[in-house]
């Protein structure tokens, strides 16, 4: 498998990463980067749980191959809090016992972010549309849609 | 009022404190390790499995030469390899196949190479010839006399002494209940139900799946890195296994990803270590894909019940004869436990005096059954909470009240003889009638819907071995802060948050001051049996308590001898020693590591504190395995009820749940939100399990191995409106009065339901899941539409 060399922003920074053809972003994230905040559910498009922010939209990052986002800027949960400060989507989890085993959660975070940057007051049924992507087997999601509405109803979230 | 008041001020901050979660920071940013997430270094090799396409069928031949040949593969194993049995309850494995394969991704042989791959390469080109056997596909006929027998060498297994297989059949458990006399009550029976339910398999599907990876270092050391909710039972049946120390594997478990069950005892990671072997000094790593993990990783019981229930004139039961199959797949090492727990709780939380069981651990050619969330529970409950309901229809009582004349209470003689200890059923199943507006019926949100409410109400026990253990250490550091040292496994459940109130509050200092110490490794970390059976919060709180309460002691005894003072006016409050006596006042910073100076410059005493706890169940008795009798068969049950409000689209047959209530007697509980959490979450589950979820076995092969096919519960599929309610019947052997309740929630969901649906449009469904598709030809099939 022949390697290729590409730029891709991650997070704010320029990364020159060789990645073989076959290399899907997920993988380029979690072994060229060591970025394993993004989870690996299920390789298949089906679980959500490595969903990250390519040029402005949410996507599996299991579906997407490294050479594709030559060029591209992604977002990860490593990039959601800025200088520890974290973001409001993140306190909302926190306040809202949101969170379980965790690992459903950076992917929930990134399609609610891309939720509240297309749609800065969503509904419960517009939260719950977004979200049917990301599986869940622990809080029932009830928690979940609480803690976007409640980072939603913060005026700096919008901006951020 | 006086006595409430005064047990109250016994319970110290923050006790019963919904504090925010420990690892919730950590979790959100993305930083909380995995076990996937680990960097293992240049050495690491991929592990691939080579696994059986036959539900049933004898191993002829394998020829490895070819993968062995291929460049980058370093190893090719397989059962000649590793002749050792391996289970819990039952050793009725091996770690990779020896002459038969029982399920379709049984593992015959596995590959370690430099690259996934290369070894998914590698197992392409190892050819194993069969001869096919006759399959075992359903659990009653399983059962019996004409099945093909699954596991010929059953009476040769070392097995757990209070379970009993019969060998020469398919039956790995018999359990009985032999209580009063059955046959002479039925005719004082005013109404007598009789019925049939069937429960399919289902998966647990951590959003996380199984992950092992092994490494094995010239002194035969094992270190096993794994997603696993019981790392010491892992360290000790592995080590069985092979013929190790226990002392010489050590399993090191960060954070899971979701358990439910399916990360208990030993399933994939064996592999892992096998594979090891044969690599020494490189790290091996094992990840289930998806596909693998539904049709490999444990599944839950399927199961056959037949209820025979009745009661007097009044509705009060009389009498029940149940008789359970259980679709134990092709290992039941784990889960003939399973069927005994079923077995021993078979009357569900009833006070019945009459009562005749026989709980059969079935062997089929399905996949491998093991513990999921409920642990028999919910398969049971599910079948005999509608049988209630339609004996109280027959008798004409209220379901309601046919569940509080008729629940069990405190002190009653449950069905194996035991004393039922303090409980709050009956105050549960007040409550979430009340709060669903329970004989108020609301008219439906459209002239093609019916409306309908159900409730349904569960016990369960924690399922373990009369002794099973836990202990803790709480160690003092520098700045007055702790760290607890514990061996249980944080799944999700909190565990670590709630360990580290009750070690804040027995110690006396702020929770914000507690630490856990992670990743649970077995060379450090304190014994704990395992992460399950909704356990924690009681057997290992009380020995976080336990610890917390030993370094206390520690503490107080120092300080007052350096004060020349009696340890009993001293406490320890916000982390300051105060002294009622002097006034004296010394925070814990530096003294719980460097002491404290003697009276008059006198030299030193005490040094750093570390504080030890432990706790196992001593009074649990054996029962007779005629009669299933004896004085106490389990630690405790903790109880509760659920209750649905639905409608039913008679067009479409889809069901929509507008809300739920829900009510556990935690005992005590130390952090409400989070109970709140659980009770949410379990309830999702339990209806995802009701109208979505069922794994589709077509002559032994899964039709459905992917969540496009397999679907579970989504954000859309939550009802909006359920609501968590807690009551507090203390545990007398609780920390703090608290019980488990991790598993209870959906443990009465499916027959909730149901009897919801049951109330809305006259019919029993049957079977989960209750598809639209079902609900709609069951409603043609009694004759509602046409």
């Amino acid at each position: 498998m022949s390697n290729h060399k590409i730029n891709v922003t991650v997070n704010g920074e320029v990364e020159v990463v060789e990645v073989p053809a076959n290399m899907t972003l997920l993988r380029m994230l979690r072994e060229k980067l060591a970025l394993t905040g993004t989870k690996n559910g299920c390789s298949a498009g089906e679980c959500g749980a490595c969903t990250v922010i390519l040029n402005g939209e949410p996507v599996n990052s299991c579906m997407v191959l490294a050479v594709e986002c030559d060029g591209a800027s992604v977002m990860t949960i490593e990039g959601l809090s800025k200088d520890g400060q974290l973001h409001a989507l993140q306190q909302a989890v926190i306040d809202q016992g949101a969170v379980q085993c965790g690992f459903c959660t950076p992917g929930v975070l990134m399609s609610a972010y891309a939720l509240l940057q297309r749609n800065a007051k969503p509904t419960d049924e517009e939260i719950r549309e977004a979200l049917v992507g990301n599986l869940c087997r622990c809080t029932g999601y009830n928690r979940i849609v609480e803690a976007v509405k409640q980072a939603a109803d913060q005026p700096e979230t919008v901006a951020a | 009022m006086a006595n409430k008041e005064a047990q109250r001020e016994k319970i110290p901050n923050p006790i019963g404190v919904s504090v925010p979660r420990i690892d919730a920071r950590e979790k959100v940013t993305g930083a909380a390790i995995y076990a996937d997430d680990i960097q293992y270094g240049p050495g690491l090799l991929y592990a691939r499995i080579k696994r059986s396409p036959h539900p049933h069928a004898l191993i002829k031949s394998i020829d490895c030469s070819k993968a062995k040949a291929l460049p980058g593969v370093k190893a090719v194993v397989t059962g000649d390899d590793f002749p050792g049995y391996i289970g819990l309850y039952l050793q009725d494995r091996y770690i990779f196949c020896r002459d038969r394969v029982r399920y379709v991704g049984d593992p015959v042989a596995g590959v370690a190479a430099i690259s996934e791959e290369i070894a998914e390469q590698a197992v392409e080109l190892i050819n194993v010839e069969y001869e096919v056997l006759e399959p075992v596909l359903n659990p009653e006929f399983g059962a019996g006399p004409d099945a093909a027998i699954i596991h010929p060498k059953l009476g040769e297994y070392v097995v757990a002494n209070f379970i009993f297989p019969e060998p020469g059949s398919n039956i790995s458990n018999h359990f009985r209940i032999r209580k009063g006399d059955v046959e002479g009550a039925w005719k004082d029976c005013a109404a007598i139900v009789e019925k049939r339910y069937q429960i399919p398999h289902v998966q647990h599907v951590p959003i996380e799946p199984h992950i092992a990876v092994a490494k094995v270092d010239e002194n035969g050391k094992v270190t096993l890195w794994g997603s696993s909710q019981s790392p010491f039972a892992q360290r000790n049946l592995i080590a069985s296994a092979l013929g190790k120390s226990q002392s010489d594997v050590e399993v090191i478990a960060p954070f899971v990803g979701g358990g439910f069950g399916s990360k208990a005892g030993v399933s994939m990671e064996s592999l892992a270590v096998a594979i090891a072997t044969r690599v020494k000094g490189r790290p091996v790593k094992l990840r289930l894909t998806r596909e693998e993990e539904f049709y490999t990783a444990f599944v839950r019981q399927g199961l056959i019940a037949y209820f025979k229930m009745g009661c007097d004139k009044d509705g009060r039961l009389l009498a029940m004869e149940n008789r359970f199959y259980w679709d134990g797949g092709a290992y039941t090492e784990y889960s003939v436990n399973i069927t005994r727990a079923a077995g021993y709780s078979s009357s569900g939380p009833y006070d019945v005096p009459n009562v005749k069981a026989d709980s059969y651990c079935v062997y089929t050619n399905h996949p491998v059954t093991g513990p999921m969330r409920g642990f028999g529970m919910p398969e049971m409950h599910s079948g005999l909470e509608q049988c209630i309901d339609d004996l109280a229809h027959e008798i004409g009582i209220d379901p309601v009240q046919f569940r509080l004349l008729n629940c069990v209470r405190t002190g009653d003689t449950i069905v194996t003889g035991m004393k039922m200890h303090p409980t709050g059923l009956s105050e549960c199943i007040e409550k979430v009638a009340k709060a669903i507006q329970w004989g108020e019926k609301a008219p439906p949100s459209a002239p093609n819907k019916r409306r309908g409410k159900g409730i349904a109400i569960m016990w369960k026990a924690p399922a373990m071995p009369p002794n099973a253990g836990s202990s803790a250490w709480v160690e003092m550091n520098e700045d007055g802060t702790a760290t607890v040292g514990v061996g249980g496994q944080e799944l999700g459940q909190g565990t670590f948050t709630v360990m580290a109130q009750m070690a804040a509050g027995a110690l006396g200092i702020p929770y914000e001051d507690v630490r856990v110490a992670r990743p649970v490794d077995t060379d450090y970390s304190p014994y704990e049996w395992q992460t399950v059976a909704s356990r924690l919060t009681w057997s290992m709180g009380n020995a976080v308590v336990n610890a917390a309460k030993d370094a206390r002691r520690q503490i107080l005894e120092m300080v007052a001898q350096s004060w020349d003072e009696n340890p009993d006016d001293l406490d320890i409050v916000n982390g300051v020693v105060i002294s009622y006596k002097s006034e004296e006042a010394v925070p814990l910073k530096n003294l719980v590591i460097y002491g404290l100076p003697k009276p008059n410059d006198q030299g030193w005493i005490g040094g750093p504190v570390v504080g030890r706890g432990k706790f196992m169940p001593t009074y649990v008795t054996g029962l007779d395995p005629q009669t299933g009798q004896g004085p106490r068969a389990v630690v405790h049950y903790t109880t509760g009820a659920e209750a649905v409000e639905l409608e039913v689209d008679i067009e479409t047959g889809k069901v929509e749940v507008i809300r739920g209530v829900a009510a556990f007697d935690v005992g005590k509980a130390i952090n409400p939100d989070m109970v709140k959490a659980q009770v949410e979450g379990g309830f999702v589950q339990g209806l995802s399990t009701a109208f979505f979820e069922s794994l589709i076995l077509k002559d032994g092969v899964l039709q459905n191995p992917s969540f496009v096919d397999y679907r579970i519960a989504t954000s859309a599929d939550a009802p909006k409106d359920i609501q968590a309610i807690i009551v507090e019947v203390a545990q007398d052997d609780g920390p703090y009065g608290a019980r488990g309740v991790g598993e209870h929630p959906l443990v009465p969901t499916i027959p909730a339901i149901g009897n919801a649906i049951y109330d809305a449009i006259g019919v029993r469904v049957g079977a989960p899941p209750f598809s639209a598709e079902k609900v709609y030809l069951a409603m043609v099939d009694a004759g509602i539409i046409a």
